[in-house]
């Protein structure tokens, strides 16, 4: 550290260091900046013990995080479950498959939480009154909640073809949208040129350094929950490609903080074939990305020019992973396979990473017999509208024993068997 | 062709605080050449030693981002360049 900090900006090509400021890349070469910490500080000051002893939320890592002196830690992000996923496991002869599933996390159910509950911290500190972000609609549905109840005025830019459910899951918040003619990439520019002009704290552009750290939680919860060890393998959705870069980064974290054994874990990325393009620059062997006009129904992972793209592809690469991307079809079967083996409805994203990961084990560049982690990144009933059509209207019947023991005979196909004469 | 290039703020220190500029040039290399050469400090953040645009600099033409024009894209009349540092997102 250049000074007494307990953690500063620093640019992840040149290493200049930038201290604390609401600022996203390098204003000498324009590269990221990454937060830094001085490990040699945090080191003496948390232990796995006293970790054990906290709130099982993402505040529990505070010492790992990039927080101000005070903070408001009431909104209980984090902690979501790690399920051990054993009919999903069956299917592809493994014993040792687990879901973090995120479609839970708390308060707007996606892994989104994480990163606004650090972002808003900084935004306080650097005295914001307006946040803001680029969405394509999980984290929209973040920050107008978090911003409502930590008392920011939030306005909210998004593409115009967002799921109705992630548009009204951000204005019953009372946030600003502002809807735009254009795709994610188009929305994400104009930020871009917002951020530069206006003071306003938008949260993945001049507080993405400090937002982004909050994605290593996933990585932390993860080791601590498999009982602070690494899996071999994790597969991880892939939108701006910011996610994998910090899981990975918490997990070498623990391991330098000697908190976990050292292991390589191998690091795999999904995408939706209509909108890949990390994980076509993997499936070349290179880090170099070239932008994809996204055509997909998994909408929150549709960013045709990933931010973290280049990285996200030097990590999966250097870990001795891969990437797989799914079509349409394959995100929705691989939704209700999951539904309906595991009990948990994720989104479209969800969807995309339960496709690859089966591609990955048929592959056999995921053994069954390794311990692997599937990130559900968000929940089912933001994207219902991938299941138009899916089901049949079930006709109702009238409230009558007979009516009933008739709808059993014809139709309930499922429980006849098990279930006739069993009374 | 002349052709209105907007500048981001922390580009500014490098082009005397203006953030636009009316530059010559028929397509992204010429354009690049001459921006470069009116503002000197300016011209190593916009490629790199092999001649590259740099990995985290994105170029719009209008509203599109100029790799889908494609590199030999010839300018028109009008055309507005945007140049906007690519970590923002996700």
């Amino acid at each position: 550290m250049s000074t007494n900090l307990r953690y500063e900006l620093r640019c992840r090509e040149c290493q200049t260091r930038w201290g604390n400021q609401p600022i996203s890349f390098c204003q000498n070469c324009f590269a990221p900046l990454e937060v830094a910490y001085d490990w040699d500080r945090i080191r003496k000051e948390i232990s796995k013990d006293e970790i054990g002893r906290r709130a099982t939320n993402l505040w529990r890592y505070k010492e790992l995080l990039p927080l101000p002196e005070t903070y408001d830690a009431s909104t209980p992000a984090g902690f979501t479950p790690l399920l051990k996923a054993a009919k999903l496991g069956e299917s592809v002869r493994s014993r040792s498959l687990y879901l973090k599933n995120d479609a839970v996390c708390f308060p707007t159910l996606s892994f989104k939480d994480r990163v606004v509950a650090v972002a808003l911290t900084q935004a306080r500190n650097f005295g914001f009154d307006v946040v803001s972000c680029s969405s394509t609609g999980n984290l929209a549905n973040a920050v107008a909640a978090q911003a409502a109840r930590a008392g920011f005025k939030a306005c909210i830019f998004i593409p115009a073809d967002l799921e109705p459910a992630k548009v009204l899951g951000t204005q019953v918040y009372g946030a600003q949208i502002v809807r735009i003619d254009g795709n994610y990439d188009h929305v994400n520019r104009l930020c871009s040129q917002i951020a530069d002009k206006h003071r306003w704290g938008f949260v993945n552009v001049n507080l993405r350094p400090y937002y982004a750290e909050g994605s290593k939680t996933v990585g932390y919860e993860i080791a601590e929950q498999l009982g602070w060890r690494l899996p071999d393998n994790i597969v991880v959705p892939m939108a701006g490609g910011s996610l994998i870069t910090k899981i990975y980064k918490a997990f070498k974290e623990l391991i330098d903080l000697g908190f976990v054994e050292e292991k390589q874990v191998k690091f795999f990325g999904a995408q939706a074939t209509g909108c890949s393009p990390i994980s076509a620059a993997v499936k070349a062997g290179r880090n170099e990305i070239e932008p994809q006009k996204p055509q997909t129904i998994a909408r929150s992972l549709a960013i045709g020019n990933p931010a973290d793209g280049f990285y996200a592809a030097k990590t999966i690469l250097g870990s001795g992973g891969w990437a797989e991307d799914a079509t349409d079809p394959e995100i929705v079967e691989a939704m209700t396979l999951l539904a309906e083996n595991e009990g948990v409805f994720t989104e479209t994203a969800g969807g995309v990473t339960v496709a690859a990961a089966r591609k990955l084990y048929a592959q056999g560049r995921i053994r069954p017999d390794e311990t692997t982690v599937l990130c559900i990144t968000g929940n089912g009933l933001k994207t219902t509208d991938a299941f138009t059509g899916k089901f049949d209207t079930v006709e109702p019947i009238p409230p009558k024993l007979v009516a009933f023991e008739q709808f059993l005979e014809t139709q309930f196909t499922g429980a006849r068997a098990a279930g006739k004469g069993a009374a | 062709m002349s052709v209105k290039v907007s500048i981001p703020s922390a580009f500014r220190r490098h082009t005397e605080g203006l953030d636009h500029y009316k530059c010559e040039g028929s397509d992204l290399t010429t354009l690049l050449d001459s921006l470069g050469g009116r503002f000197p400090d300016l011209k190593p953040h916009l490629r790199d030693e092999q001649g590259n645009v740099r990995r985290f600099l994105n170029i719009y033409v209008n509203d599109e981002d100029i790799r889908f024009l494609g590199k030999d894209y010839k300018f028109k009349q009008g055309d507005e360049v945007t140049l906007v540092p690519s970590i923002a997102g996700g």
